[in-house]
Formats: C-alpha cells, sequence, structure tokens
C-alpha cells in the first residue's frame, strides 16, 4: 500500500515525499492587509488519504480554492502530476485529474440525482454543439455513461433516488452525490471541502468508508476536516495549518501529539477547538 | 360587437403574426433564461440588430437572404461583443451589460449622424416594396371564418414564414436540449460553480447559448421588419424585452413549447381585454384602454406567480426544486 512509503518520512512541515502527486511552492493568497495563505512548500503524497486540518479561520478553504483554480493566488506555483497547475482554469484542472467537492454542496438541485452523474462524465462527443443535434454521435458514449452512473449510485446507495431531482435529497445525501459525481469525472486527486460538515454520525461512518475505498481503488485524496476523531481515523497523512501557514505535518500519531498543533488547533483560550463551523 | 367576435379577433392575433413573432423572439429568450439562467434584459438588441439588418438590406436595394444573412451577422458579433466580456462575470453583470447595450443600439439607429444608413428617428420604410416579399406569396385568398375572423393572403404569408421558423427552432432547441449539450446548459442555470468543478468551460457554453438565442431573436426582428414594411427605433424599446419576459413565464420557462403557449395566451387575453374594454356600455378612451389594459396584464402576471409560478407548461416538481 502506498501509505507504507511515508513511513520514512520525517513528521517536519514541507518535508519531501516519494513520489508527490501535488507540490506546492511559495503559495500567498492576501485580502488586503491579511495574508490568508502564506504556504512555503507542501508536497501531497501520492495514493493515500491526506487531511489538511487547521482551526476556523487557518485559510484550509482558501488553500483549497487556490489549488483547484477556483481563486488566485498573490504568488506562487504549484504542479499537479508534474504540471504546471498555478493560473489554470478549475475546468481545465478538473478534466486533468483534480476533482473537488464543496463544504456547501453544489448538487443541481432542478436535475435529476442521474443527470448530476451524467454531467461529470468527461470527454462527452454530444457535449459538443454540432454533435448535440446528431444522437448517434453520442449515443453510445451516453448508454455507457449512464451504465456507470448507475453502478456509482448503487455503490452510494442513491439508486433509488437516480429520477429524483437532487434538491429534493437530504443534507447527506447531497454529500453523497457530490462524492459520487466527481467520481464520475474519474480522477486522479480527489478535493474533498468538510465531506462531513453538518452530517449525522451514522453517515460520517458511511463517507469515512467511501473515502476509505477511494484510496482503496489508487486515488489520492486530499480533505479538509474539523474533526479530530475522523482525522485520526482514517487518514494516513495530516497537514495543519494555523494563521495561513502549515505549522505541522506527519502521520496521525505524530500530529496529536504535537505541541504546535495542539496550540493552535485545540487551542487554549479560543473558539478554535469548537468542531464545525458556525455559519 | 358580440362576445364571440371579441374572441375571434384576439384569437386572430395570438395565432396570427402578432402572436408568432413574439413566441419566436422569446424561444430565443428562453434559451438564454430558462435553461441556462442568463439574465438578458436586452433581448430587443437582438431584435433591433436583427430588423435593421433586414431594413438596411432592402433600402440598399440587396435581396430579402442579405436581410436575414445581415441579420444573423449582426447578432452573432452582437453576442459575441457582449458576452466575451460579461459571461465571465457574475450574472447580474450580463442583467446590466445587455439592458444598456440594447438601449444604446437604439439611441444610435435615433441618432442623426446615422440617417444615412438607418434613417435616424423616421427609419426606413418601404420594405415591402424593395423586398419583394409578398411578391412572392403563396397564397392568394384571405381565410375566413364566418364574419370577423379573417386571416388575409398577406398575413398568412407571415405566418407561413414566422410558424415555420418557430417550428424549427423549437425543434433544434428540442433536440439540443435534450443531448449532453443542453445538460451542460442547465447545470450552468443550477450552479456554474459545480460545472466547473466537474471539467466543463462555462464560458464556451454561455456564449454558444448567448449567440444562438441572439440569432433566434435578430430573426424575429427581421420578421417584424417585414410585417410593418418598416422599421423605426420607437419600436424597439425595453418594454419589449419584459413583454418577451411575460411570454417565456407564462409559458413555461425552461420547456421547449413554453415561449409558444405563452406567446399565445399573451396576445390573447391583451386582446381579449382590449376588446371587453372597448365594447363596454359606457366609453372608455383608447389611451384609457392601453392603460387599462397594462394594469391587467401586470395583475395577470401576478395572479400567474401566485397560482401557477412554473407558467402553463412547466412542471411544478420542478419549480419546487428551485427552492433548494
Amino acid at each position: 500500500m502506498a501509505a507504507d512509503a511515508l513511513d520514512g518520512v520525517a513528521s517536519d512541515p514541507g518535508v519531501p515525499k516519494p513520489d508527490p502527486i501535488l507540490v506546492v511552492d511559495g503559495v500567498q493568497r492576501r485580502y488586503g492587509g491579511l495574508t490568508a495563505v502564506d504556504v512555503d512548500h507542501l508536497e501531497v503524497p501520492r495514493g493515500v488519504i491526506t487531511s489538511l486540518i487547521g482551526p476556523n479561520g487557518a485559510g484550509k478553504t482558501t488553500f483549497f480554492n487556490l489549488l483547484c483554480g477556483f481563486d488566485k493566488a498573490d504568488a506562487g506555483q504549484w504542479t499537479f502530476e508534474g504540471r504546471r497547475a498555478d493560473g489554470v482554469r478549475p475546468h481545465v484542472l478538473a478534466r486533468r485529474g483534480m476533482v473537488r467537492t464543496f463544504q456547501l454542496t453544489k448538487t443541481l438541485g432542478r436535475m435529476t440525482v442521474r443527470e448530476n452523474m451524467l454531467l461529470a462524465a468527461s470527454g462527452q462527443r454530444g457535449e459538443h454543439f454540432l454533435s448535440a443535434l446528431v444522437k448517434p454521435t453520442w449515443a453510445s458514449q451516453e448508454k455507457a455513461n449512464i451504465e456507470r452512473a448507475n453502478d456509482l449510485l448503487e455503490r452510494f446507495k442513491l439508486s433509488a433516488l437516480a429520477d429524483e431531482y437532487a434538491a429534493g435529497l437530504s443534507g447527506g445525501q447531497r454529500k453523497l452525490l457530490e462524492m459520487a459525481r466527481s467520481l464520475m469525472v474519474e480522477p486522479t486527486l480527489v478535493m474533498l471541502d468538510e465531506p462531513m460538515a453538518g452530517v449525522n454520525p451514522a453517515l460520517t461512518q458511511s463517507l469515512l468508508e467511501h473515502v476509505t475505498a477511494l484510496r482503496d481503488q489508487g486515488m489520492s485524496v486530499l480533505f479538509v476536516e474539523h474533526d479530530m476523531d475522523v482525522i485520526m481515523t482514517i487518514s494516513d497523512w495530516v497537514v495543519c495549518m494555523a494563521e495561513g501557514r502549515i505549522i505541522a505535518e506527519g502521520r496521525p500519531a505524530d500530529i496529536s501529539g504535537n505541541p504546535a498543533v495542539i496550540e493552535a488547533y485545540l487551542g487554549i483560550d479560543h473558539g478554535g477547538s469548537v468542531s464545525g463551523a458556525i455559519r | 360587437m358580440s362576445f364571440i367576435d371579441i374572441i375571434a379577433l384576439a384569437l386572430q392575433t395570438a395565432i396570427g403574426f402578432q402572436g408568432a413573432s413574439y413566441a419566436l423572439a422569446a424561444v430565443g429568450l428562453n434559451l438564454h433564461f430558462g435553461y441556462t439562467g442568463l439574465s438578458n434584459f436586452g433581448h430587443v438588441g437582438f431584435l433591433l440588430v436583427g430588423a435593421y439588418g433586414m431594413a438596411i438590406s432592402a433600402d440598399q436595394g440587396w435581396s430579402i437572404w442579405v436581410g436575414f444573412a445581415l441579420a444573423i451577422g449582426a447578432s452573432v458579433v452582437l453576442g459575441l461583443l457582449l458576452g466575451i466580456p460579461t459571461l465571465r462575470l457574475r450574472g447580474d453583470y450580463l442583467a446590466i451589460v445587455t439592458i444598456a447595450a440594447a438601449e444604446i443600439l437604439r439611441l444610435v439607429a435615433n441618432a442623426r449622424p446615422s440617417e444615412p444608413l438607418t434613417g435616424g428617428s423616421r427609419g426606413i420604410g418601404g420594405l415591402s416594396a424593395q423586398l419583394g416579399f409578398f411578391r412572392r406569396n403563396i397564397f392568394d385568398e384571405p381565410f375566413r371564418i364566418g364574419d370577423v375572423f379573417v386571416i388575409s393572403a398577406r398575413d398568412q404569408w407571415l405566418m407561413l414564414w414566422t410558424w415555420g421558423l418557430v417550428l424549427v427552432f423549437c425543434l433544434l432547441i428540442g433536440l439540443l436540449v435534450r443531448s449532453p449539450w443542453g445538460r451542460v446548459l442547465r447545470s450552468i442555470r443550477e450552479d456554474e460553480d459545480a460545472a466547473r468543478s466537474l471539467g466543463k468551460n462555462v464560458v464556451v457554453f454561455k456564449l454558444q447559448s448567448f449567440v444562438l438565442g441572439g440569432v433566434i431573436g435578430a430573426l424575429a426582428g427581421s420578421l417584424i421588419a417585414l410585417g410593418d414594411g418598416s422599421v423605426s427605433p420607437i419600436r424597439w424599446v425595453a418594454t419589449l424585452t419584459f413583454a418577451l419576459y411575460a411570454v417565456v413565464i407564462l409559458g413555461g420557462a425552461g420547456t421547449v413549447w413554453g415561449p409558444v403557449v405563452g406567446a399565445v395566451v399573451y396576445w390573447f387575453i391583451l386582446d381579449a381585454v382590449e376588446g371587453v374594454l372597448g365594447n363596454l356600455w359606457f366609453d372608455v378612451s383608447d389611451t384609457t384602454v392601453g392603460a387599462v389594459r397594462l394594469v391587467l396584464t401586470g395583475l395577470g402576471l401576478m395572479a400567474l406567480m401566485v397560482f401557477r409560478p412554473q407558467g402553463i407548461l412547466g412542471s411544478k416538481k420542478e419549480m419546487l426544486a428551485s427552492g433548494r
């Protein structure tokens, strides 16, 4: 398993790793006088689950948005699968295999669950304006996509809802749909922005199993999370941010005892230890 | 005038050229607003360039085909010109830019320096004579049911063209929206960031939708110019765009045939109300009729929003889904 490769890696911020999928250098994002993100160097390992933790306002989501092109960095560069990824538009990164989900789920309400899935399939011939008019040019591909979508819906236990409008799903089901949908893109790196936020404990367990399954299928996972228990259960590697910087990284066991993490993340005199943001 | 006569006249307007031209223009707007979620508040600008394309072609002594080509060409240019800078931005910017652009186009057409080309405030007349549009008419007898419901040969020819184009574009859009292309448009309407995160080049799809809808609007504009036999700037005011929104929402935004049903019902109600007001036991002046008609249209639309917000053809379930 790929996690074994991390055995010899030291627990230092910015430590180099064998065969990283994402390498970040000197990324900064400033809002006026406030530097929200200031990451010197980070390597996200391939084939494992990496979690990005930190108190509220640590810059996790901002950093996350920068990496997948949804926000513009003021400085720095990063590579994904060895190719420059800074300044690249989000849809291009998605096509290269870096697919994200959102903290506030973005299911497409007035489309059915199955349509949500089908949309995500990449390289669809029927998305070209002229081919769209000639159904035979895309019918067979569509059929294959429908099968793949049905299989994934089965796996995520959403089959019964396939023909319902996505707006009718519960919060937890939407999280599941979003995760299933991102798999339709056939990503190599799945980036999950707080997939467990606002989800009941039973569903959290099922989501965790799905995340683990992604790794077992050979995908790399980077996810933002608040809940320490969740992180300790499934991560292979943990990166901790505070005030825009990476203050520690390492295996879960190392991180939980790291004094810098305890101070910044678990907090002593501020509300940072409360899991789940108040919105 | 009897009640039957009023209904017959209203029906004549609704299924006639008036209804057809609104239906065609609304089919374009529906692609923007109903399927892609683009707030195009300057659809009348596309109609204007289409109408002037046809009129200028006539004025220069060119043929009707050059007129259509000019209309299509100008609307494609307008669509790209407005779309490329604004479709990258958030939705509201498109609304601001389109409403302003349509007004600018009207004022430019109206301006004195444009007179050699557009005829300024007087516009361009005598299109029918120049283009010989009605000389090609295949109908020579008026179509009549009774004494009141009469459709002249001229109107039959216009209706054939306009309803013909409505049919063609409805079928085209029906094919498109049921394809993966249409699925991407709808996903953009729902949440364009989600579409982006799944690898869709959102700007390109929005631009395609914007230009295609604009071309349909321009064709409607050309046909209105042919039907009127003239163009003048005051016909292309923002209220026309809002009337088209009323048509789209009335029929059911995001449905293939919604704009068609919407246009027919819209004109039927408008004309029937006018007929009733003009034939009451007391005299109502024409200006009052016009004003009251608009008041009633507004009330009607409000009632529609309350009792059937999804429009005539829209699905209630889908409408509720938009509430998230």
